[in-house]
């Protein structure tokens, strides 16, 4: 599925993907509060072009598209859920008496579905950003140095190493058992899923062979020889990050302050001036 | 001088109603270049996770006798402390990277004996260079090939400094230039760094040429304990079903025929050698 | 019959794996390709059975183009045997297993049985019966994986690497059992890097590097060629490198196989006398 092409992660040489994840995700965090906090359309227009000028930096425009077509299809049924449940339960909007039949009240209905929807692209965007200029070594990096027990840092690393070679192994079982004659397109539901037996049994039995080789293989590399272990590579801020903090502060600064006294118009208010 | 000494050991794995290995007695010295082979199931394996404490720690089960490695008795120093004079090298490259980067892996060993960075930064470069993999070294392991993988595997074991390393039928998914590379640096660190090396093959006729120690178990036994020569020459590894190298071979069949080499080959360049002079000299 | 016809072949990664191969494997023929990991030989061989079909050129099965027909249909002729056993075990016992692939062609059950039997005893592995696959070991494994494959009786075989973790025994029995299949007729196609074994079987030899067929030709011919197995990075095998050696005294340099290279030095020594 190509929206996972947005989320995985690009070797590029780039101040971005050079920044702390640390800082990044503080970075995140704070568009994920502002889109939140807001749910007028203008302001979540204002946030979507924020992350803008980093997809630049980065040079991941063409990944982080692909984020925002994946999340299309989603965006779609955020839509039309919000927009059917507006009509149907109108009292919950400003600016609208029930039932709902004129030009302004459709427009104040179809302003706030978009929002909604805006908003959830707003999130999709921020975090591809995130994943793409992040490389889960980095990330596993970050997760130590936050304090976060090695067990779950080693984990979560060794996960993504063998995310790969077990969808290789997946690929080499399914062909296997094609070779058996095995259909895996043919029958009806129930037959289709019957079907799949023969791939998760191989597949999950060789994870658990695949496991104990690891945890053999970690033993004897003295895991658990002392309390509390060393790191080959450190994260050390620099100035980049440090602005970065900066930059998010005010601008979390600047949305509350927004929030608690300036007053959002609505694009339809403007549009009926 | 002894590194490796067991006397009548003997180990059931749990559940087992019989044991892998029988009564095994067997001294091994420093610097010794070992080749450990055998049909599948002898006990080779078994034999190689006693060397560093997987068994009895890791694996449970009943073990008996006696083992000492590195003057420990196995059964009484935790796996990590025996990590610090053996290493072991699996059999299957990839179910022994776990880090994202090849630098990183060959790390692990030492993060975990919590060295100082700058002292690890050194010995992991060290490891690198002499594996032959410094470029390698920011690569996932994923984009290796095998015989890279595997040397990544060689390269991590080293930068922790064993006395000692075992590695289990290191090549047996490579391919014979593969393998032929990975026998090369393995040789390497017996004759350059003075480490023991325990090799448990099937490919006798490309790994012999290092040796100077051939075990051949059978059964859970050792059946046969000297050198290549001797072993490869004997009625018995024939029997048993061990691969004996084509040089060897040959010199058996000509013996039969009655022409007597100087000496058992055990390499071509010997055979070679060897033929040259029967030739000239008839 | 299989024809291979200008035969192309780019993974989805982007990497060119086949360029331009042209081959033709007659009915009860015994074949053997070689190369170094990386050449091509199993990307070759998956175009057999359909598991891949072509990017550019054609592979014609019996008469028939595997771009025409599915995986399973093309299975029925030719069975393919994995590396890795444990890729395709997945049932509880070891007669389900062999049953499995019969049980996809919709044979009917005496039929089935009348198989399963013939092939258990053909592996010798009818005393495993009952047994589920799992609990046997890395040998027996392979002869249940083995089994399920002719337990169809399929008129070409291909095994890819059948050599690899097989102690010297299994490799002899191995080998044995593969000139049996080609005695009865069968078409045997080997991918193998394992050059001890080809020289014992002495097969016709296709010679492959970088996606390209370097040579073809009879055993004894292609191993001794030393430019070409120099090119391919295959180790020749070692009564040849020993004859090579000995080149300079006049002595024939094709021979791959002990008992030939002894009889030539008895000649030799005796004609001296």
């Amino acid at each position: 599925m190509s929206v996972f092409e947005g989320f995985k992660f690009r070797k590029v040489s780039s101040a971005i993907h050079n920044l702390d994840p640390r800082i990044k995700f503080f970075y995140v965090c704070v568009l994920f509060v502002m889109a939140i906090l807001f749910n007028k359309l203008l302001a979540l227009v204002v946030l979507f072009f924020i992350p803008l000028p980093f997809v630049f930096m980065a040079r991941v425009k063409r990944q982080w598209l692909r984020s925002l077509r994946g999340a299309a299809f989603l965006a779609v049924f955020i839509f039309a859920t919000n927009f059917i449940f507006g009509y149907f339960y109108p009292t919950s909007f400003q600016g609208i008496t029930p039932p709902v039949d004129t030009l302004m009240e459709y427009l104040v209905l179809l302003e706030r579905a978009a929002a909604m929807t805006l908003r959830f692209v707003v999130l999709i965007a921020s975090f591809s950003v995130f994943f793409l200029t992040t490389s889960p070594d980095h990330l596993g990096l970050a997760l130590q140095q936050s304090h976060i027990p090695y067990e779950f840092c080693f984990a979560f690393t060794t996960a993504v190493r063998f995310v790969p070679v077990l969808a290789d192994e997946a690929q080499t079982i399914m062909d296997a058992q094609k070779a058996r004659g095995l259909e895996l397109e043919r029958g009806n539901f129930i037959k289709r899923v019957r079907n799949y037996i023969p791939i998760l049994i191989p597949l999950i039995v060789n994870a658990i062979r695949r496991s104990l080789e690891l945890a053999e293989a970690m033993e004897s590399r003295a895991w658990g020889a002392s309390e509390k272990r060393t790191n080959l590579y450190v994260l050390k801020l620099k100035r980049a990050d440090y602005l970065l903090v900066l930059v998010s502060v005010l601008m979390l600064i600047l949305a509350v302050y927004v929030w608690l006294y300036v007053p959002i118009p609505s694009l339809t208010a403007l549009f009926s001036l | 001088m002894a590194v490796i000494e067991t006397r009548d050991l003997t180990y059931t794995y749990p559940g087992a109603t019989k044991p892998s290995i029988k009564k095994v007695s067997i001294t091994i010295n420093k610097a010794d270049f070992v080749i450990l082979t055998g049909p599948s199931g002898c006990g080779k394996t078994t034999l190689c996770r006693c060397f560093n404490g997987l068994i009895p720690h890791f694996y449970n089960g009943n073990l008996e006798g006696e083992i000492v490695v590195a003057g420990l008795k196995v059964a009484d120093h935790q796996i990590h402390q025996i990590a610090r004079h053996v290493g072991l090298v699996f059999q299957n490259p990839e179910n022994q990277l776990f880090a994202l980067s090849v630098e990183k892996d060959v790390a692990f060993g030492l993060e975990n004996f919590a060295m100082p960075r700058d002292e690890m930064r050194k010995r992991v470069d060290w490891a690198l260079q002499i594996a032959g993999i410094t470029e390698l070294s920011e690569r996932p392991p994923n984009e290796l090939s095998g015989g890279q993988q595997q040397r990544v595997a060689i390269a991590s074991v080293l930068a922790m400094q064993p006395d000692i390393m075992v590695l289990d039928e290191p090549t047996s998914f490579l391919d014979p230039v593969g393998a032929q590379k990975i026998f090369e640096v393995i040789n390497e660190l017996n004759k350059n760094l003075g480490i023991t090396i325990i090799l448990v093959e099937h490919r006798l006729d490309l790994a012999s040429k290092y040796a100077n120690h051939v075990i051949v178990m059978d059964e859970g036994k050792v059946v046969l304990n000297g050198t290549p020569r001797e072993i490869f020459n004997s009625e018995e590894a024939r029997l048993i079903g061990v691969g004996i190298p084509k040089a060897t071979k040959l010199y058996q069949q000509l013996k039969q025929n009655g022409i007597h080499l100087k000496t058992v080959p055990v390499t071509t360049e010997e055979t070679a050698n060897l033929l040259r002079e029967a030739l000239k000299h008839d | 019959m299989i024809e291979v016809k200008d035969l192309y072949f780019t993974y989805p990664t982007g990497l060119e794996a086949l360029r331009g191969i042209n081959l033709t494997i007659d009915d009860g023929e015994f074949l053997a390709i070689m190369g170094q990991n990386g050449a091509g030989k199993t990307t070759l061989v998956k175009h057999f059975n359909g598991l891949l079909k072509p990017t550019k050129g054609e592979v014609l099965v019996n008469g028939v183009n595997t771009r025409d027909v599915s995986v399973a249909k093309l299975a029925r002729n030719v069975g393919f045997v994995f590396q890795n056993p444990d890729h395709q075990l997945f049932s509880e016992t070891v007669e389900d297993e062999v049953a499995f692939a019969l049980k996809n062609f919709g044979f009917e059950e005496a039929v089935i049985e009348k198989q399963v039997d013939w092939a258990l005893n053909l592996l010798d592995i009818t005393k495993y019966r009952k047994t589920s696959p799992f609990m046997l070991s890395g040998g027996e494994r392979k002869r249940v994986a083995l089994a399920s494959i002719l337990a169809w009786d399929p008129q070409i075989i291909i095994l890819d690497e059948p050599t690899i973790g097989q102690d010297h025994q299994q490799k002899e029995k191995l080998q044995q059992f593969i000139l049996q299949l080609n005695a009865q007729k069968k078409t045997v196609v080997v991918v193998t890097h394992d050059v001890e074994f080809v020289a014992e079987c002495n097969p016709r030899v296709i010679l492959m590097s970088q996606g390209k067929i370097l040579a073809e030709g009879i055993a004894k011919k292609v191993l001794t060629n030393q430019k070409l197995v120099a090119q391919a990075s295959i180790v020749p095998p070692q009564i040849t490198q020993i004859f090579l050696e000995l080149a300079d005294l006049g002595l024939p340099t094709d021979v791959i196989d002990v008992h030939e290279a002894t009889k030539i030095l008895l000649d030799r020594l005796r004609e001296r006398q």
